[in-house]
């Protein structure tokens, strides 16, 4: 049986992808930033997961406003870092798990979550960001990814209580998957940002550890949280924490917190990591 | 092109200096995300580098959006239906960064705006509504 090992909760911010891809991360900048990313590092390199289910967005790269599904799975064999108007990142090669991916396609579809399905995906920073913040400079990646890219920019986004029981759903489709791999999921994105208007660069540390401590300890009460609360107090792109509930969602009852860090900024975000396990075996909740 | 005809009220549209992906302003911007959208392409970006005017012509922008693009004038292109991550495309085109975008639809210098972002960002308090602001 395949089994959900942790999450991650990781922003996706793409200078920080650059300040990794030209060897930057240790001005003054960047520093404090990337001194907080080892203990995620060295419990993933313990963890050793078979496969990340990564859920993420894709910002104008692959999908574009021409056609917007609320939830798109990656089943493809191999996903190719995306041109972004710089070039690809120099990043690896990502390996797919499409029997894992047609399994959650299928087991997912019956459970009732409509998703679209991408047998063709390149990649962008929403998804190779985190794994570099919890991987760094590999020359392979180490697990195989299996991409779930979330619409959280053609306003309406799912709502949390959607990405939450998607996560659920998420955690019984893997359970049910009969070869022994270990899962890890991450939800990226966020935390309080705003990339435009007259409000731009809103940040809100505030929101952010409250949206931390009941995400991991109450579930359902932050997925109850509505949109507009995200808009108003985390910024109009600050909305993309719905996807961290996905995450949650896949790790079943309670949660152990195994490490934290937040730092402002990372650009024009406020950069959150964190790394929780399950405590509980088998579909619970 | 036309106004989106049905414009219901939206709790949001109380949020201030904040510009929601809604339909309508997909309805509004959908021709100049899509057009700024080729930038990801090399041939995209070389067709527009060869000629803005007819590049923008060619992808049946507004006569506004064709203005605030040559312009540059990012706010603008946002309030006429400009998605940022589309905007970004063109901010990646011109070289110039996302603090530069900001800075400009929030009306400061590019330093100024990053100098906010050190020191913890735009703080929400008093931009939660426009209601709060008066």
């Amino acid at each position: 049986m395949a089994t959900i090992i942790g999450g991650i909760g990781c922003t996706h911010v793409p200078a920080i992808g650059a300040a990794i891809d030209n060897g930057r991360t240790q001005e003054p900048y960047w520093k404090p930033l990337f001194d907080g990313y080892p203990p995620a590092r060295e419990w993933l390199a313990a963890a050793r997961p078979d496969v990340a289910i990564v859920v993420y967005n894709d910002h104008a790269t692959a999908l574009s406003l021409r056609l917007v599904p609320t939830f798109l799975l990656g089943v493809a064999d191999r996903f190719s870092p995306a041109d972004e108007g710089y070039g690809p990142r120099r990043v690896p090669m990502l390996h797919g798990h499409p029997d894992l991916a047609w399994h959650l396609n299928e087991s997912l579809v019956l459970d009732e979550f409509d998703l679209a399905i991408a047998n063709e995906l390149d990649v962008d920073h929403g998804l190779t960001v985190p794994l570099s913040i919890t991987v760094g400079e590999p020359d392979e990646w180490p697990f195989r990814v299996v991409p779930l890219a979330v619409n959280v920019i053609q306003y309406p986004p799912p709502t949390g209580r959607r990405c939450l029981a998607l996560g659920r759903a998420i955690r019984r489709a893997v359970e049910s998957y009969p070869e022994d791999l270990k899962v890890v999921v991450y939800g990226t994105g966020g935390m309080s940002h705003q990339l435009q208007g007259e409000r731009a660069g809103l940040i809100n540390r505030q929101f952010d550890m409250a949206f931390l401590r009941t995400m991991i300890d109450d579930p359902d009460a932050q997925a109850a949280v509505p949109h507009i609360d995200y808009l108003r107090e985390a910024g109009s792109e600050g909305i993309e924490l719905v996807m961290w509930l996905v995450m949650r969602g896949a790790l079943g009852g309670p949660v152990r917190e195994v490490y934290r860090h937040y730092h402002v900024p990372a650009s024009n975000t406020g950069a959150g990591l964190i790394v929780l396990e399950p405590t509980t075996a088998g579909a619970a909740a | 092109m036309a106004e989106p005809s049905v414009n219901p009220t939206h709790d949001y549209e109380d949020i201030p200096g904040t510009y929601v992906q809604d339909g309508a302003q997909t309805q509004r911007g959908y021709q100049l995300c899509m057009a700024l959208m080729e930038l990801n392409r090399a041939d995209g970006r070389a067709a527009f580098a060869a000629d803005e005017g007819a590049f923008l012509d060619a992808h049946h922008v507004t006569a506004a959006q064709r203005q605030a693009v040559l312009d540059r004038d990012w706010l603008r292109m946002l309030q006429l239906g400009g998605n940022v991550y589309y905007l970004l495309k063109l901010a990646a085109f011109d070289r110039v960064s996302v603090q530069h975008m900001c800075g400009q639809m929030s009306g400061v210098s590019e330093q100024e705006f990053v100098q906010m972002m050190v020191g913890g960002g735009r703080s929400a308090d008093g931009q939660r509504s426009k209601a709060e602001q008066h």
